[in-house]
């Protein structure tokens, strides 16, 4: 059976090259970049060109890149290595509600050791308000951690705007920009951030890798402590052949953005326009707000996202859902709720995220199988009513 | 999550479904939680389901559950319709995850509902 991949915001397929750089770090140049020999200091040169290659992505300086196991552990640093050195100056955070479960579950966590988090919602489009923001803002806070882009829906949030409003307030300002790195231009400078988590395997890249921008002066209290590497900042030997790979996705990343992010974007627009024509009773989230080029977050009314994903697995089109069935929890995704859908409405939500590998041919074999899934569960459900 | 083939078989073509014109019975029960729905129209004659159709609006193992436990109690008689657990749907299609179990309780309820006012 032919096999369609629209699930890249959960992870991606390495790049041929990424593949072919990383081979010979495994068996040829396998030295511990913190060793003084020729071995060594070998790993040591993959190493800085790596960090070189990842820092320009996203136009940070090299020393500003600390490389770590992925963007969980990064928003991790980030978020408890601020909140820590912090802690003198206040106990007070400021969020969002439709954070990845990464930055939710530890300021959840950081609630229950005595910190404050306030949780700003979004609009209908899923977007942050910054004036929000400058509301919520106390003496005591220490800092405001807000994504880039979300992983569900794509919006886009306006970080500069929040950036300058953190800054002016002399606040620590985090993005969790694991969904917008190699998918929009990203410039930590332009927005502002102090910290910025970053992952390998959602741009081409191996995974048990990624990085945290940390701003030149700003201290994240090490959450690993060890030998003292990535300049004390994160111990542990480096992951050095995922490293390699990972800053061979990152050049290639900032290399093919522009033309591989609009022909992402005309089969994202060619995937909704279709699902229109041929699908009554379907509705596009965000669909006018700043959104990811690759991401398309659909409801469909009277059918289950759950159902609706194993059916079209089962014609060998992978995508995913927000649905309550879909998760062990029997919750619906808390981006969705916090958009002002029901879980009835969030019952019948699908997730199309697409990469640069993907072809207008498989885009056509969804708008023909969709629709065909959509109408054979519509049948079965007892509050569909044929028009 | 790892499906079985038969219960996958069950969702892709579900049997019994419909409803039933003129029925002795009828049920709906939904699961307030993840919103799944399960409609379930019977015909009794002589203490016996002569026949049942069901229609359903949920996850994969919702509509599996709901077709096969249809399927299987036609030919019964209310006792055995009413003694059916969701443990025997879920083991006939092959288990379920813990999670999940909760989608065949639909059926079962569903079963019983419809028998209420039955002797």
């Amino acid at each position: 059976m032919q096999r369609i991949y629209l699930d890249s915001n959960a992870t991606t397929p390495m790049r041929p090259e990424v593949v072919a750089a990383m081979m010979p770090v495994f068996t040829e140049d396998y030295g511990n970049p913190s060793s003084i020999h020729w071995f060594g200091q070998q790993a040591k040169a993959l190493l800085d060109n790596a960090r070189q290659q990842v820092a320009r992505l996203i136009h940070a300086e090299t020393s500003e890149i600390v490389f770590l196991s992925g963007g969980t552990e990064a928003d991790n640093l980030a978020i408890r290595g601020i909140a820590e050195s912090q802690k003198a100056r206040g106990r007070h955070i400021i969020t969002s509600r439709i954070e990845h479960h990464a930055v939710m579950h530890t300021c959840k966590d950081l609630e229950k050791q005595g910190y404050e988090v306030s949780w700003i919602g979004v609009s209908s489009d899923g977007l942050v308000d910054p004036e929000d923001v400058r509301r919520a803002i106390r003496p005591d806070t220490i800092l405001i951690t807000i994504m880039h882009a979300n992983n569900e829906i794509g919006t886009i949030q306006p970080l500069e705007e929040i950036g300058k409003i953190a800054e002016a307030a002399d606040i620590y300002f985090h993005s969790d920009g694991v969904q917008s790195t190699g998918k929009i231009p990203v410039d930590v400078k332009k927005l502002n951030v102090d910290l910025y988590s970053i992952s390998s395997h959602k741009i081409h890249g191996p995974k048990g890798v990624g990085a945290l921008f940390i701003k030149k002066g700003t201290i994240a209290k090490p959450q690993i402590t060890g030998g003292g590497h990535e300049r004390n900042r994160r111990s542990g030997t480096e992951n050095v052949p995922g490293i390699v790979g990972f800053g061979v996705a990152a050049k290639m990343a900032r290399e093919g953005l522009e033309s591989e992010m609009n022909r992402v974007r005309e089969l994202r627009d060619r995937l909704e326009s279709g699902l229109k024509d041929r699908i009554v009773r379907i509705h596009i989230n965000a669909e006018n707000a700043p959104r990811l080029p690759n991401t398309s977050n659909i409801m469909v009314d009277f059918a289950e996202g759950e159902g609706l994903v194993i059916s079209l697995d089962l014609k060998g089109v992978a995508v995913s859902t927000g649905s309550a069935c879909s998760s062990g929890s029997l919750e619906p995704s808390h981006v969705l709720t916090a958009i002002g859908k029901t879980p009835d409405e969030a019952h019948g939500s699908l997730r199309f995220s697409l990469n640069s590998t993907n072809t207008a041919e498989e885009i056509d074999y969804v708008l023909e199988v969709l629709p065909q899934i959509v109408d054979r569960l519509r049948e079965l459900s007892p509050y569909y009513k044929r028009a | 999550m790892a499906y079985s083939a038969k219960l996958l078989d069950y969702f892709e073509n579900p049997r019994c479904v419909g409803e039933i014109e003129n029925p002795d019975a009828v049920a709906q029960v939904s699961n307030p939680v993840c919103g799944d729905v399960m409609k379930l129209s019977l015909k009794i004659d002589d203490g016996k389901i002569t026949d049942a159709k069901f229609k359903a609006q949920g996850c994969s193992a919702a509509i599996a559950t709901s077709s096969y436990a249809t399927e299987m109690i036609i030919g019964m008689n209310l006792k055995q319709a009413r003694e059916v657990t969701k443990e025997h749907i879920a083991d006939a299609l092959g288990g379920l995850p813990g999670s999940k179990m909760h989608c065949s309780v639909l059926a079962s309820d569903a079963i019983r509902e419809a028998l209420k006012g039955f002797a």
